[in-house]
């Protein structure tokens, strides 16, 4: 089986070093990036943010030197940084990665965007249940300020530079960028209509730039080794290494950071150990709940925005979850479709409708009061949402259920013949890695 | 009775007004004050918040209400939640639930009768990779079994004992 090199570019937690210590993050050359990126000027920063063809890390893989480059110039409005910490698509854990314990790291990349960007403004927006992750990014920003990375005048450059925590409150439409927006400016997370899109009109009405937490956690890094170097360490179009998640029925789940492009099947049985019980697989989402589910024989893959795509899943947040032989499937999909119909912010019909209805006929098959005709009528229900809705959240709620009632029909077959669930057997035994 | 916020949440306040270009958008932030404050977020609490911000009650409840960690009734000292969905569920999260279900003598939902525990099965918390996830309060409890669930409610009983509850 072929190797699967990993970095501690990014996953630095080996180091066995306190990075949320200013004195330890800046001895390892923190905030030098910043005077760089000052010498640079900023349209070289964003023309290094292109060249290293970063795709979004929060789940749609938008580039994000692109998405910069959006911002207008001229404008007498206020310009606003906002940071997606809101990790709540299940399977997902890398953000609390730096927000735990590489918290300079995400405040670095916010500063060099910022700068070159002529933003002064910038609000990290966090989940509400990261209680200690919202404490330790708030103690790295007052030791900015103390220190004067951030304040009045940012590291010497003579411009002003605030960064604010925002605490979100449990709710994972959050997520979504204009939902986030929304519940920034004190309303209920409800995704507005685009367009406009953020970079136009965002924040109180002024251009914003949305980016995910590991998104910019990358920028230090792009400024100090350079655009080459960091798409040398990914694949043309999708630069750079990034972190994946593994979740499930492996033998050491856990964060892997790898090269953009790397095989699936080779993180899986290399990097987290393989499966439970040395088990068969049966099935993986490769990058989030919302991500269409593959069978063991289509996850021979590159691990990158478009190879994914076209072997018909996503890649999402390259949180891979996997599951092991001896699963219901049907089961695993209550989760998701309840997850869901719980989430789905009730603002389109398709969606706030379409959603429950689908956890509710997933309820009965598992059951075993599912009939006949039930199959066909999810994947009607899940076609009718997808498209038709404000936010991918309607997509992200059907994509699950086509792909599971596609794939795995047999599984949803066996419990309308048996009216019942005929996986009664355990789940695989685990013990802590 | 009337509630008031203490002079160490009123700077509180003034400090996160400062940090945003409207009233409205403080209003999340101000909410977290006044659940800390009052342990939960009464209509009077409500009410209170708006007239801080000098916002409609309308406005603050509309937000208030959209939002799951915003709790509208009391909930136990130790709010028990244990994640229930796809990567705990793969590692037993299910069996986790029952066990602090039976021990803490309750069901999904319900608060013990001594007001010391809530218990409720919640969303993916961020953590798969260290599931099955259980979150006391502001704490996240990883890799949780059967055993570990049963020791952990043991431990908070006499933290509550003790202490004769409280955080
Ligand atoms: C329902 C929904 C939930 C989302 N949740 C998140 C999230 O938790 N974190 C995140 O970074 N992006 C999330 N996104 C994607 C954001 O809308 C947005 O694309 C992202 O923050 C852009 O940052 P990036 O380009 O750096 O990835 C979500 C999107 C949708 C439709
Ligand atoms: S698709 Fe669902 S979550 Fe998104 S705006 Fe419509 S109702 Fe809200
Ligand atoms: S599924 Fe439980 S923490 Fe993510």
């Amino acid at each position: 089986m072929a190797a699967v090199t990993t970095y501690d570019h990014l996953l630095r937690d080996k180091h066995g070093k306190d990075y949320r210590d200013l004195a330890v993050y800046r001895a390892a050359g923190g905030y030098r990036a910043v005077l760089k990126a000052k010498e640079l000027g900023p349209e070289a920063v964003v023309g290094e943010m292109k060249k290293a063809s970063v795709r979004g890390r929060g789940g749609a893989g938008f580039p994000a030197g692109i998405k910069w480059g959006f911002v207008p110039k001229d404008t007498d409005k206020p310009k606003y940084l906002v940071v997606n910490g809101d990790e709540g698509e299940p399977g997902t854990f890398k953000d609390n990665y730096f927000l735990s314990h590489d918290p300079h790291r995400l405040l670095e990349g916010c500063i060099i965007c910022s700068h070159a960007l002529g933003i002064e403004t910038c609000y990290i927006y966090i989940r509400g249940e990261f209680f200690q992750q919202i404490a330790t990014v708030e103690r790295a920003i007052a030791d900015c300020y103390k220190a004067g990375i951030l304040g009045a005048n940012s590291m010497g450059t003579g411009k002003r530079m605030d960064i604010h925590v925002h605490s979100g409150a449990g709710a994972y439409i959050c997520g979504e960028e204009t939902a986030l927006l929304e519940s920034l400016e004190g309303k209920p997370g409800q995704p507005r209509l685009k367009p406009p899109f953020p970079a136009v009109v965002g924040a109180f009405g002024c251009p914003t730039v949305i980016n995910n937490v590991e998104t910019l956690s990358t920028v230090p890094l792009i400024i100090e080794h350079g655009a080459d170097w960091f798409l040398g360490l990914g694949v043309e179009r999708d630069g750079g290494s990034r972190i994946v998640g593994v979740s499930g029925h492996v033998k050491r789940p856990g964060l892997f950071e790898v090269g953009v492009g790397a095989n699936m099947k080779d993180i899986i049985y290399e990097l987290a150990g393989g499966i439970l019980e040395d088990r068969a697989l049966k099935a993986v989402i490769p990058g989030g709940s919302s991500c269409p589910i593959m069978t063991p024989d289509e996850i021979d893959v590159p691990m990158t925005v478009d190879a994914v795509r076209d072997a018909g899943s996503m890649l999402g947040t390259c949180g891979i979850i996997v599951i092991a032989e001896g699963t219901c499937l049907v089961r695993c999909l209550q989760r998701i479709s309840h997850f869901y119909a719980h989430e789905s912010c009730g603002q389109c019909t398709p969606c706030r409708e379409g959603t429950g209805w689908l956890a509710r006929i997933v309820d009965d098959i598992e059951a075993g009061r599912g009939r006949q005709e039930d199959l066909d009528m999810l994947l009607n229900i899940a076609d009718q949402i997808g498209g038709n809705t404000i936010c991918a959240l309607g997509d992200a709620a059907a994509l699950p259920v086509l792909s599971f009632v596609k794939k795995f029909r047999a599984d949803f077959q066996a419990h309308v013949d048996h009216k019942g669930c005929p996986h009664d057997q355990p789940l695989p035994g685990w013990t802590r890695p | 009775m009337a509630l008031a916020f203490s002079p160490e949440a009123n700077d509180q306040i003034d400090a996160i007004l400062k940090r945003y270009p409207t009233r409205l958008a403080a209003l999340i932030p101000v909410l977290f004050v006044a659940q800390r404050t009052f342990g939960y977020l009464s209509s009077e609490a409500m009410e209170l918040v708006a007239a801080r911000l000098d916002l409609p009650p309308a406005q603050v409840i509309s937000t208030a209400t959209f939002y799951t960690m915003f709790n509208k009734k009391p909930v136990g000292r130790y709010h028990v939640q244990v994640c229930k969905n796809i990567s705990c569920y793969l590692r037993g999260a299910d069996e986790v639930t029952s066990c602090l279900s039976e021990k803490l003598g309750v069901r999904p939902g319900g608060t013990t009768p001594d007001g010391a525990f809530t218990l409720e099965e919640v969303e993916c918390l961020a953590a798969c990779g260290r599931a099955p996830v259980v979150q006391v309060n502001e704490q996240y409890h990883e890799w949780q079994t059967r055993e570990s669930a049963a020791a952990l409610v043991a431990e908070l009983r006499e933290k509550a004992g003790a202490k004769g509850g409280g955080v």
